[in-house]
């Protein structure tokens, strides 16, 4: 396994390379550029804005110039936030990002995995109906109407909840936010958990447990629940990675200072080296997440084997 | 089941300590805390090299200038307690403030305004407002990096007094000087390095940055220092980074904002059913206007279908109805309500709409167009749900006096700046224009045929003329004329369409004392004060 794991690690290096050089030839490609603005600056004070960032190089030289500070661990000054390094903007953003995503990852795999379960034990009742209609607000109704609803209710009208994140500190002001992450993901694994469920409750060997007298809990718990996870895993691993880089919507309404609002700070203000470090950092967990999710196949599933 | 039974257990409980961890008790107690929004992340916090109104919003209330504003919009002495000015209108004098002190203790001198405008000049800092102050003696040459940094023409004469000498009289340079671009600055202080953002770490003004989170909020505390620290009210400041209107209305409602920036169009009239005089819409120094492509036909050398085009649209239920939260029908570009300045008024401003239209469609025919001939056009705005409803608007009145078929094209505002500047597709495009400074000259310098931010390519040599005797006169009322006199002329040649003046709409909770609308809507900690104990 150790050997597997090296020479995926090793793998990854021409496809980050591959990233790195698309979104470079993407980012430079997108009309505007990030000095501009209606009031714009005289033509020297344009030159020596570009100058300072090197902008006037060619791209070629642009591009081996930043190759050659990435691997030394430098993304490179911020072309919009002019007092900050674009390794100081993740680092900021990148612990809020981390928190939240994993805190609504882990509530949106208790509960989807918890309903998607229930409804595979009680199949085509009405039980089964019911939880499976109220995961699936979450895909139906969108973010962006969902968390304002939320914030409109529990927070301003209950004032249970503060509306904005940087009003107050402490655990309170994570909750509607998380709550709004999780919500669309536990629809997700709500139905992923179900069908693999159903299909594993239907196999041989569960019968047999069940033929033994196994109650329907402990089939779940010590039998059922490892093979039903295995596509469950497989999604969660690019959704893992998607979470953690942040939501863009909520971060927005709630004024959260995450990765996703950098990526569209980055975006819109045509902040090459933001942009760019940005997209490293996302191909980097994808690629992370792909092969601990791998690597979990093995955990869950001891048929699978490591060539 | 074990080995992963344990892992979630231990995963929950570090979770469970790591969020005890995050409460605590409040350090605030019994200060006077002021939250206030802003609705985009300022780029930098460096006042010489910051760039956007935001920044400045936040840099304003750190810092301070020779000179400021009061509450109400007025220059006031800021570190200089006067000044003096020559004969030529070319040599100003400042004398500080002997009792001005930095964060730090130490007293502001003149050298450190000197060293703040030669940083603002200086090639190396790269910085955007270096071009407001070019009119400094040798500035650009210092700026274009002919002449070392030394030659620019300011000068700490003594501790106290800052001689600036200009190549030319720049009447409006009082409020150029209280622009955060031309604050002190204290070079000898190392910036540190391994300290995250680069922002200055002492303060002459009524706030210290206490804490700068990109992307949150930054957290001012109250400067014992500050030479007038006695008529500052709030201890604690909080800027929040509120970019959605929405958001921003919502925290304002659950008491989490004192204030807002804006009002969401959709919410307005509930707001103001609900808040009564808690909403505030006053005038504003920004003006909303449809710019042609005048290099390119049909709107090159085409008069007559300029106008015809201008007198079709409607400003009054545009602004009234189309827009409906107190803007103003702009029939000229200065907007009204600028410092010593009565802006002429488009010809046709006083008919009826019957007899304007009659008029477009004559002129519309002049222009060789008519049934027979239709025009088709595109219009140009930033992607937006306000421009896409005035864009509406327009086409369906173009439609409907002159049967002009106008394309609406919606593109990102950088792409759309991109497309204006390449003056090869856009024929029709939206823009506005915020002044920098209440004086008319920051809207008419735009038209100028040499200015970058002519985005319409209008050039006319007597309009420029005009603008060189008014910039050169140092009586203020014929100064006045000369300006009045050029607008009227740029006005008559319509290289853009002023559709209506900005007003500023803000939601004030009763608790802020000292809120005074401005036109140009800066509103300073310092000046603010809460009436709740906590």
């Amino acid at each position: 396994m150790a050997l597997y794991t090296l020479r995926r690690l090793l793998g990854a290096v021409p496809t980050l390379f591959l990233v790195v050089l698309l979104a470079f030839l993407l980012v430079h490609a997108a009309p505007g550029g990030p000095f501009d603005a209606e009031k714009m600056p005289s033509e020297e004070i344009r030159r020596n804005l570009e100058a300072f960032y090197h902008l006037d190089e060619p791209l070629v030289c642009q591009f081996f110039r930043y190759l050659g500070n990435l691997l030394q661990g430098d993304f490179g000054p911020s072309y919009r936030y002019r007092d900050y390094t674009v390794n100081e903007l993740l680092a900021g953003a990148l612990p809020v990002s981390l928190l939240l995503g994993s805190l609504s990852m882990l509530l949106a795999a208790i509960a989807g995995i918890g309903a998607g379960t229930l409804a595979a034990l009680k199949q085509n009742t009405l039980t089964d109906r019911v939880v499976m209609g109220l995961s699936m607000t979450g895909i139906s109704i969108p973010i962006f109407v969902i968390a304002p609803l939320l914030v409109l209710f529990l927070a301003v009208k209950l004032n249970w909840f503060p509306a904005g994140w940087s009003g107050s500190s402490g655990v309170s002001r994570m909750v509607l936010p998380v709550v709004s992450l999780a919500l669309p993901q536990i629809a997700y694994i709500a139905r992923l958990t179900r069908a693999s469920m159903i299909d594993v409750l239907a196999s041989g060997f569960i019968q047999t447990a069940r033929a033994q007298g196994l109650g329907s809990w402990s089939i779940v718990r010590y039998h059922a629940l490892k093979p039903a996870m295995l596509p469950v895993l497989s999604y969660l691993g690019p959704a893992v990675a998607g979470i953690l880089t942040g939501s863009v919507v909520v971060e927005a309404i709630f004024g959260i200072p995450g990765l996703g609002k950098l990526f569209v700070i980055g975006a819109s203000n045509r902040d090459y080296t933001l942009v760019l470090g940005l997209v490293i950092l996302y191909a980097t967990m994808i690629v992370l997440f792909n092969l601990i999710v791998d690597l979990l196949y093995g955990v869950v599933d001891p048929r699978v084997r490591y060539r | 089941m074990r080995p992963l039974q344990s892992a979630l257990c231990s995963a929950l409980v570090c979770i469970a300590l790591l969020l005890a961890a995050c409460g605590g008790e409040d350090p605030e107690a019994g200060l006077s805390v002021l939250h206030r929004p802003l609705s985009t992340d300022p780029e930098s916090l460096d006042p010489q090299r910051a760039r956007t109104t935001q920044a400045a919003d936040v840099l304003r209330d750190v810092g301070e200038g020779l000179v400021r504003y009061d509450a109400k919009g007025a220059l006031v002495p800021g570190t200089a307690e006067s000044w003096e000015v020559s004969e030529d209108g070319l040599v100003y004098t400042f004398t500080i403030r002997p009792q001005a002190r930095w964060s730090d203790g130490q007293p502001v001198t003149a050298s450190h305004f000197a060293d703040g405008l030669r940083r603002l000049v200086d090639p190396a800092t790269a910085a955007f407002y270096a071009q407001a102050v070019l009119d400094i003696e040798n500035a650009r040459a210092v700026s274009g990096g002919e002449l070392p940094v030394a030659e620019l023409g300011v000068e700490a004469v003594d501790a106290g007094t800052l001689v600036i000498r200009l190549e030319r009289p720049v009447p409006y340079l009082l409020s150029l000087l209280t622009h955060p671009s031309v604050f002190p600055a204290r070079l000898d202080i190392p910036k540190d390095e391994d300290q995250a953002g680069d922002a200055w770490t002492v303060f002459n003004g009524a706030y210290t940055i206490d804490r700068w989170q990109p992307g949150s909020m930054v957290r001012l505390l109250r400067n014992p220092e500050y030479w007038d620290d006695a008529d500052t009210a709030i201890d604690v400041v909080y800027h929040h980074l509120v970019t959605e209107e929405q958001s921003e209305l919502n925290r304002y409602r659950s008491g989490e904002l004192h204030f807002t920036n804006n009002v969401p169009p959709e919410s307005f009239d509930a707001a103001r059913k609900e808040y009564g005089d808690q909403l505030r819409v006053s005038e504003y120094l920004g003006v909303y206007y449809y710019g042609f492509n005048l290099t390119r036909p049909p709107f090159a050398d085409n008069l007559a279908l300029r106008q015809a085009l201008s007198m079709a649209i409607d400003r009054d239920v545009l602004a009234e109805t189309i827009m409906g939260r107190g803007e103003i029908p702009a029939y000229s570009w200065v907007p009204s309500g600028t410092n010593n300045y009565e802006p002429p008024r488009l010809s046709y401003a006083e008919l009826s709409s019957e007899e304007r239209n009659a008029i477009a469609k004559r002129l519309f025919a002049e222009a060789g167009y008519g049934p027979d001939n239709t025009l088709a056009i595109e219009l140009r705005y930033n992607t937006s749900a306000t421009q896409r409803r005035v864009a509406l608007a327009v086409q369906a009145m173009w439609r409907d006096v002159l049967g002009v078929e106008a394309t609406l094209i919606a593109e990102e505002f950088q792409v759309l700046l991109d497309s204006i500047r390449d003056r090869r597709d856009t024929q029709v495009f939206r823009s506005s224009w915020i002044g920098d400074y209440n004086d008319a000259n920051t809207f008419l310098e735009l038209m100028l045929t040499d200015n970058p931010a002519n985005l319409p390519g209008y050039s006319n040599a007597e309009f420029d003329a005009l603008m060189a005797r008014a910039a050169e006169q140092q009586d203020l009322d014929r100064r006045r004329l000369y300006l009045e006199e050029a607008e009227r002329i740029m006005l008559a040649d319509h290289p853009t369409l002023p559709l209506y003046f900005y007003v500023s709409e803000r939601l004030v909770s009763p608790e802020v004392r000292g809120w005074e609308d401005n036109v140009l809507d800066y509103h300073y900690s310092q000046h603010l004060g809460l009436s709740a104990a906590e």
